[in-house]
């Protein structure tokens, strides 16, 4: 690795850095944005036109608000649990490939902060490392309320992690390999995984959900039943790195998503853009300006997600724990299963919609099940 | 009693595969929020968008002028009286020869002074008056004050401008001779 492709890199990583947390910080504006147009109202509009430097203003009243420490918890934990949850979302977004490559006279350097070829293990050990700064936060905020959540977070992941890592193994069993940028490239033009994947994608996104700790799934911080969750005990900025972790990784989340199901950069007329730039403007400049192209339809996707996780928080209502519990063992790691056990068979015998099959049958027999249902008989309200 | 036919039956069926699967009724309700987040905003944006608060309701305080711009209050204290505040204070002062332009009647209130943090808006004045000289403004609010001293509104605040001059008019409600208030019209 010679000079210039270090300082290509170094520069990569901190930008890919910078605009995770410049997109977690507008995401923060975007959720109540979101919020209020669903709500048929404006949000926040005061600080700058349409509210852009809301964030800024929220940052500023975190960071002069009492950081206070409870005299009975154990102030080391207590510091270590947001620092935890900050530093495992924004460990995660190191291996996501966020565009082919970058061309410099004849380097050729991928946009990824580091290609590893096990790289959707990364990404799962650090997410499920995440849940320890939940864990030991609430932990050792010595609150009852704090630690029922922190328990929540931890069962909640723990569950939700199984049907999470099955349903990507059938993606795993499709490409063959671990690395994200295989996965990617498996993916080339719009041959995307979510046209054979369609479980596994429901799955996938489901668990991304829990994951997040993001509603219908956000137990751990159920104010009704736990006053503030984990986070009950903090305050000033150590309570803005939890609620900024959350955004992070709904970043994450989000570029997972469209890495894993949805063709990362891959866009329908990728190599005839590739070709009409190449050909046009030179090799180098073509080529990075392509690359360019193929970042930006990946960040849409991402932001499309962004949205969706918060079009899906402001439309359901949190789920009970007992439904969750059965949703996460019951439903899907069943579901989940099946779904490798499908795309097994449908390797074998070279079926490459073979998923197709399970959601034909279960939307079959979901129709046949609300056909013979009993119908509801209106009974007149006694008086 | 049943009030309306709108109240449903709660029953505790047993779920077909379709509603246990969730996925239905959350396409469902994601379609119901897009529609709002497309949708017209209730909002109105207050400081610069300001509603029609209706003709009956209680602002900024006017002392009417009549039609020749004479002062119309002749400082009998009625609303002073009326006032459960006890926001209204004035003096009384005999109008000189040569002051008729200024003044309707042989006394007026040299000094009328409205307290606006006492000030409930009941429009009990606008009531007592029998000269129809005091009115509380549909269309204007008390602006916001900062200060102490901005709070107690004198004679200069209070009485109408001839170049704006205050007119309600309330069709809806005829006023008798006894009670000229009723109807709420200022003229």
């Amino acid at each position: 690795m010679n000079l210039t492709e270090l300082i290509i890199k170094a520069i990569l990583i901190l930008v890919v850095f910078g605009v995770t947390l410049l997109i977690a910080m507008y995401s923060t504006w975007a959720e109540r944005k979101v919020a209020g147009f669903i709500q048929d109202r404006f949000g926040p509009n005061r600080a700058g036109p349409g509210g852009i430097f809301q964030p800024l203003a929220d940052a500023g009243k975190m960071f002069f608000k009492e950081d206070f420490i409870p005299s009975q918890a154990n102030k080391w934990l207590f510091i270590l649990g947001p620092c935890l949850a900050i530093l495992t979302a924004l460990m995660s977004s190191a291996v996501i490939p966020f565009g082919e490559s970058i061309r410099y006279e004849d380097l050729l350097v991928p946009v990824q902060g580091i290609e590893i070829n096990i790289g959707i293990l990364y990404i799962f050990g650090v997410v499920s490392l995440g849940v320890y700064g939940l864990m030991v936060g609430g932990w050792a905020s010595n609150n009852k309320f704090s630690l029922l959540g922190a328990i929540r977070a931890a069962s909640q992941n723990i569950s939700y992690e199984i049907a999470f890592g099955l349903s990507i193994i059938a993606i795993l069993m499709m490409t063959g390999s671990l690395s994200l940028r295989a996965m990617v490239e498996a993916q080339h033009g719009i041959a995307w995984n979510v046209f054979n994947q369609p479980l596994g994608f429901i799955i996938f996104l489901t668990c991304a959900f829990a994951e997040c700790n993001r509603t219908p799934f956000d137990l751990p911080e159920c104010e009704t039943e736990l006053v503030g969750g984990y986070h009950t005990e903090y305050s000033s900025m150590k309570l803005g790195f939890y609620l900024f972790a959350e955004y992070i990784n709904m970043f994450v989340s989000s570029a997972v998503i469209a890495t894993l199901y949805f063709g990362g950069y891959n866009y329908p007329g990728m190599d005839w853009v590739r070709e009409t730039l190449t050909g046009s403007l030179g090799a180098a400049t073509g080529h990075n300006l392509a690359t360019l192209v193929g970042t930006i339809v990946l960040f849409g996707k991402i932001f499309f997600f962004i949205f969706f996780f918060m079009w899906v928080r402001w439309t359901l209502p949190r789920f009970r724990y007992d439904q969750l519990m059965n949703l996460g063992w019951k439903s899907f790691i069943p579901l989940s299963v099946l779904n490798v056990v499908v795309t097994g068979f449908g390797l074998l015998f070279d079926i490459k919609y073979a998923s197709w099959a399970i959601v034909v049958v279960m939307v079959v027999l979901a129709m046949v099940s609300s056909a013979r249902a009993p119908k509801e008989v209106v009974q007149p309200q006694r008086s | 009693m049943q009030l309306t036919n709108r109240s449903k039956q709660v029953s505790n069926k047993q779920m077909t595969l379709a509603e246990k699967m969730y996925l239905p009724a959350i396409a469902q309700g994601l379609a119901i929020t897009i529609k709002h987040f497309f949708g017209k905003k209730v909002t109105v944006a207050y400081p610069e968008v300001k509603r029609y608060l209706g003709p009956v309701f209680r602002g900024h305080h006017v002392l009417k002028r009549d039609e020749e711009g004479r002062e119309r209050c002749t400082a009998c204290g009625l609303c002073s009286l009326a006032c459960p505040a006890e926001a209204i204070s004035m003096v009384a002062a005999e109008r000189k020869k040569g002051e008729e332009g200024l003044y309707r009647e042989e006394k007026y209130a040299a000094v009328y002074e409205i307290n606006m943090l006492r000030c409930i808006f009941c429009g009990l004045c606008e009531e007592a008056c029998p000269k129809q000289a005091v009115y509380l403004r549909h269309d204007r609010m008390v602006p916001i004050f900062t200060e102490r001293d901005q709070v107690i509104y004198g004679k200069d605040q209070l009485v109408e401008k001839m170049d704006d001059r205050y007119i309600r008019t309330n069709p809806d409600v005829q006023a008798t001779p006894t009670e000229p208030s009723y109807s709420r019209s200022a003229t």
